[in-house]
């Protein structure tokens, strides 16, 4: 194919888009209708997917020293913690800093503790955290067994739910983003087939005035491509800005800090330029479907 | 050229309608077919550029055998045989000049050469002026006249013309005659089918006659031979 030629289809499938009207309107709302869930349903399981990942990470069991506990106990009990399998690492938090973090972590009402620094309450402590957030619940039981623990803690049904939810909700989203665009395909090749079913005739009469099935085809193709990308503008502006806002409102009001969600930027464009190739996916992909059968004459 | 060996055509709805034909046109001849609607004139022409296929026997354009030709030949060989389509067959959503256009378009002319030939292949047969009109906007006989041009402008080595002049007064058919006779003169073979007497009489050329889906006469410079 020449390049003249290759401009020529470029021309023709965007002429083909104001020649087809409605049917252009209605394969591009197809497709909008289709990225703006699929955008949408991206961005949370994306940010569920991290955000579990950095739950599960943050895992870590809380092994509270026994209040009678020599000093060199407590040291003996830090290195019989460090030579547990699985266990990346170990830190000693004193009752000291044990209150510290209680009295800051409550904000006003913990001003009440602070009371207490004279005559500390509270156990020493070590934090251990697991290499894998899997092992978690077995290193805690074997911490159990050890002398002078008082207590073991851990976010066991917090991980455990979470795994669940994540492989819960990776599976689902991907189901429904499938689902979603096999639907906009769908769509735009049966709002193609309509107006190719009338254009069955013009493409029987270009074949007999000597054009190829390429030849044929290409304009199709661009058309396609033009409505996907058409379609994604709208979906795309609806998640820059929609994003922007929940980012702004999220930072600005909630102070929970395990609360994430991923940076705008980049987020919000690689979502953008994800949107953008599925667009075009479908839409070359129903124009394509929809123009092969009538090729066959 | 045209070469037809012993060829029969028999639509799927049982309908025979040509039955042995045996046929030899050279390059740059001029030949009439006539006969009676539905003798079977317009299936002669379809099988010439294989828009139908014979169901029996051989047919041979410009050296290429038909039923060994490829499906994604054929368009190649339409390359080289304009046709005007007795019901115009024009391309309903673009205009005069695009349709004519466009059998240039598909041997990849230059936009430069597109434009110079289309618009002297337009004045030729009086339309220069409807060049922006769609086919709907024009009266049966220009239509006819755009379907002229467009298989013409790619200086084709066949032009067939099924009733060419079936919608036109007798001024613009001796008009289309005229570059018919140039073009034929120019050395390209030219095929018509017509019911038009005073056309077969008054430009002598070689006739065939159809009747039934044979060849009843053959004859260089005939008469048109059938009571109007
Ligand atoms: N696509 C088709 N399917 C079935 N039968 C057909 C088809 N085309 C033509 N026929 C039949 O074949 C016979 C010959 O038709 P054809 O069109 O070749 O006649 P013709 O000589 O061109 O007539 P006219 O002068 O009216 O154009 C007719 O009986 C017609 O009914
Ligand atoms: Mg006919």
């Amino acid at each position: 194919m020449k390049f003249r030629t290759f401009l020529r289809h470029l021309r023709e499938g965007a002429k083909n888009i104001f020649r087809n009207g409605w049917m252009t309107v209605a394969s591009i709302g197809a497709v909008t209708t289709t990225l703006i869930l699929v955008g949408v349903f991206l961005a949370i399981v994306l940010n569920l997917n991290e955000f579990a990942k950095n739950i599960e990470s943050d895992v870590e069991i809380k092994v509270l020293v026994d209040l009678t506990t020599e000093d060199d106990d407590v040291i003996a009990l830090g290195d019989q913690l460090r030579q547990l399998d699985g266990v990346e690492n170990v830190y000693f938090s004193s009752n000291d800093e044990e209150l510290e973090s209680l009295t800051t972590s409550l904000g006003e009402e913990g001003r009440a503790w602070e009371l207490f620094e004279q005559d500390n309450p509270l156990n020493h402590a070590y934090v251990v955290k697991a290499e894998t957030p899997q092992e978690t619940e077995g290193i805690a039981e074997e911490i159990k067994e050890l002398d002078h623990v008082y207590d073991v803690t851990f976010g066991q049904d917090i991980v455990d739910k979470l795994f669940e939810f994540n492989n819960y909700a990776r599976i689902v989203g991907l189901v429904l983003v499938a689902a979603l665009v096999l639907t906009a395909v769908f769509l735009i090749s049966n709002t193609i087939k309509i107006t190719i079913i009338a254009r069955s005739t013009e493409i029987s009469i270009q074949k007999l005035v000597g054009a190829t099935n390429g030849f044929i085809r290409w304009p199709f193709f661009v058309e396609g491509l033009l409505l996907g990308l058409l379609g994604s503008i709208i979906p795309i502006a609806v998640v820059l800005f929609g994003y922007h806002y929940i980012a702004e409102n999220l930072a600005s009001q909630i102070n929970i800090s395990f609360v994430e969600i991923l940076d705008f930027n980049p987020f919000a464009w690689y979502l953008s330029l994800g949107i953008l190739l599925i667009g075009a996916t479908i839409g070359v992909w129903g124009s394509v479907m929809s123009v092969r059968k009538f090729l066959k004459v | 050229m045209i070469l037809m060996e012993d060829v029969y055509k028999t639509y799927p709805n049982g309908v025979a309608a040509l039955n042995g034909i045996n046929v030899d046109i050279k390059q740059g001849e001029f030949v009439y077919i006539v006969g009676h609607s539905g003798a079977g004139k317009s299936t002669f022409i379809k099988l010439i550029y294989r828009e139908e296929k014979p169901t029996k026997g051989n047919i041979i354009i410009n050296e290429i055998d038909l039923s060994k030709l490829k499906e994604r030949k054929v368009p190649y060989l339409r390359r080289e045989i304009g046709v005007v389509f007795q019901d115009f067959k024009l391309l309903p959503r673009l205009t005069v000049y695009e349709n004519v256009a466009y059998a240039l378009e598909v041997i990849e002319e230059t936009p430069k050469g597109i434009r110079t030939r289309v618009m002297e292949v337009l004045e030729e047969v009086g339309l220069k002026n409807k060049a922006r009109f769609l086919p709907a906007e024009l009266s049966g006989g220009e239509q006819q006249r755009v379907s002229i041009a467009r298989a013409i402008v790619n200086r084709p080595r066949i032009v067939i013309a099924d009733e060419p002049t079936g919608n036109l007064d007798p001024e613009t058919s001796w008009g289309i005659m005229k570059t018919f006779e140039e073009i034929n003169d120019k050395g390209t073979t030219l095929i018509m089918a017509t019911h038009s007497k005073e056309i077969v009489n008054t430009f002598k050329k070689r006739v065939i006659a159809i009747e039934d889906g044979v060849i009843v006469r053959d004859e260089q410079r005939g008469e048109y031979g059938y009571e109007v």
